[in-house]
């Protein structure tokens, strides 16, 4: 076992500080593993939010060496020698400690309109080939961890929450614009209310999202190309004149 | 036990403000050096413009010739290669007779609108952010929505771009023949190379990929939007890599130029068949 030293956060929305704390770290063990050992032998009151240990419910999210990172999924012995510091994510406010008020997400979720299929078939039944949903069930892989919303400068460093409504909800209007069965017109929202214009696709969301899901080249570049066809692209907003459609 | 005061959560606002403890800095770098190596280098030689001309080689940097000097620049596209034949006599003084500056600004524009790049000059010279996690700069920002808002053209640039292709595989090829000479030299290898570096990089174009089957939601519907699938996919494997190939096609531009200008000064010896 190697004794590792920690710099934690401790505090809330009103204030706090980096705590130190040493961990003896056993084989293969990951951050969160480290976290639970200083709940148990220094401070029982660290609050941290987590739930699965395995990568899958996005809830063990924070910022480790600066990174924001997935806590059961940062292995110790990929970090390099020194000090670790961990911190609660940026982008949201802090509850306590590493626990950070995540809900603005959720209300950005309730803005978007939901799937609105086409008529079902003749026979009752509603059809696509899987071809044409494998660019959508990408984006299905997400886990809302949002470290791609904790990352994104327009939200971390601007606070331009009124403005743009982050990677993840970017993806998630993609997986519905580009479904074969969606019927909504989501182009004019996506640049206006949900604003594909803020994002200047330096690919930070793309980096940090444990689901190696391509948001940025996948999701957001193509929907800012469909915002193009329809508001800035003349010679088809002329054809579209002439001839009645887009 | 020790502690210090911080701000919440310890993260600070101000500028390059991070807890990062890797190298973040070596990739905005890296690349802040590299945009200023290879565009400073090509833009020397837009303005420059001799020796960009060496039988049968002609440099991507002046490639597809509109016009040509007629006199007074050494290694010059000859008059009968160039589109219009000798530059006019309104070309106004004060600017070198370069025929770079027409149809290889195309390039430029294509470029400077390009996805890939844009995320890298944003990173490296915006500092917007510098780099992940890594507070940018504390100026008002607006993304893409005002001053940047032309950056949506960057379709425009792409058929521009498509349309400077035909002409560097042109290149490509006729460097095969030397006064009505078949053969083959080193100039051509790398003038074909160059074509195929930048197509490479063209077809993983984002605006490309959207137009060509992106833009479909339904790719098994009919059968055009079927072949449309298969393009889409052949790109999609181009786009993946368009980082690469946009470094690799630009070194290469810069290299195949360079070499011309060196076997035009007599500097190299080219290696042919001739
Ligand atoms: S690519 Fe766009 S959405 Fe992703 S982190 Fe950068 S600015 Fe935010
Ligand atoms: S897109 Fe990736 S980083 Fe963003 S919330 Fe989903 S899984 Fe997390
Ligand atoms: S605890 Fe579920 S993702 Fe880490
Ligand atoms: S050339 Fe890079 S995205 Fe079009």
């Amino acid at each position: 076992m190697a004794e590792r030293t920690f710099k934690i956060w401790r505090g809330n929305k009103d204030g706090g500080e980096f705590v130190e704390y040493k961990v003896d770290v056993g084989p293969g063990w990951v951050v969160l593993d480290c976290i639970h050992r200083i709940q148990m032998q220094h401070s029982t009151d660290l609050a941290c939010r987590w739930n699965c240990k395995a990568g899958k419910c996005g809830s063990c999210s924070m910022e480790i060496n600066g990174k924001p990172r997935l806590g059961c999924m940062t292995r110790m012995n990929s970090l390099p020698e020194g000090t670790i510091t961990v911190q609660p994510l940026k982008t949201f406010p802090v509850i306590k400690d590493l626990v950070t008020d995540v809900s603005w997400n959720f209300e950005q979720n309730k803005r978007i309109a939901p799937f609105k299929p086409r008529p079902r078939d003749a026979d009752g039944h509603h059809r696509m080939k899987q071809e044409d949903v494998d660019r959508v069930q990408e984006f299905r892989k997400c886990i809302e961890c949002f470290l791609c919303q904790d990352v994104c400068h327009v939200l971390r460093d601007h606070k331009a929450h009124d403005k743009f409504v982050g990677p993840r909800f970017m993806i998630r209007l993609a997986s519905l614009e580009m479904h074969p069965l969606d019927t909504d017109d989501r182009v004019e929202k996506i640049r206006k209310e949900f604003g594909s214009g803020w994002c200047n696709i330096t690919r930070c969301c793309t980096e940090v999202c444990p689901e190696h899901i391509g948001i940025t080249d996948n999701g957001i570049i193509p929907l800012k190309e469909r915002v193009v066809d329809r508001f800035y692209d003349p010679v088809a907003w002329f054809l579209g004149k002439v001839f009645g459609k887009k | 036990m020790s502690t210090s005061s911080t701000a919440i959560g310890g993260h600070q606002d101000t500028f390059a403000a991070t807890l990062r403890s890797d190298r973040w800095w070596l990739g905005p770098t890296l690349t802040a050096a590299g945009l200023i190596a290879f565009f400073g280098y090509l833009t020397i030689r837009v303005f420059y413009a001799q020796y960009v001309w060496a039988d049968p080689y002609m440099s991507p940097v002046v490639s597809p010739p509109l016009f040509t000097p007629a006199a007074g620049y050494k290694g010059a596209v000859p008059v009968n290669h160039a589109w219009l034949g000798a530059f006019p006599a309104w070309w106004p003084s004060f600017l070198p007779k370069s025929p770079g500056f027409f149809f290889p600004v195309l390039a430029i524009m294509f470029r400077a609108t390009c996805y890939y790049y844009r995320k890298a000059y944003y990173r490296a010279f915006a500092a917007s952010p510098p780099a992940c996690g890594v507070r940018g700069v504390p100026l008002k920002y607006r993304g893409e929505t005002a001053l940047l808002i032309f950056q949506n053209l960057h379709r425009y640039a792409l058929y521009g771009a498509l349309f400077l292709l035909v002409f560097l595989w042109w290149d490509g090829l006729a460097a095969f023949f030397k006064n009505g000479r078949f053969g083959i030299g080193v100039g051509t290898i790398l003038l074909l190379m160059n074509a195929f570096l930048l197509s490479c990089y063209t077809f993983g174009c984002h605006s490309w990929r959207h137009l060509i089957g992106g833009k479909l939601d339904c790719f098994s519907c009919d059968a055009q939007s079927r072949t449309r699938l298969g393009v889409w996919k052949k790109s999609t494997w181009f786009n993946v890599r368009h980082m690469q190939f946009a470094w690799l096609s630009l070194g290469w531009v810069a290299l195949t130029d360079f070499y011309i200008s060196m076997v035009s000064m007599g500097y190299i010896k080219d290696l042919n068949t001739w």
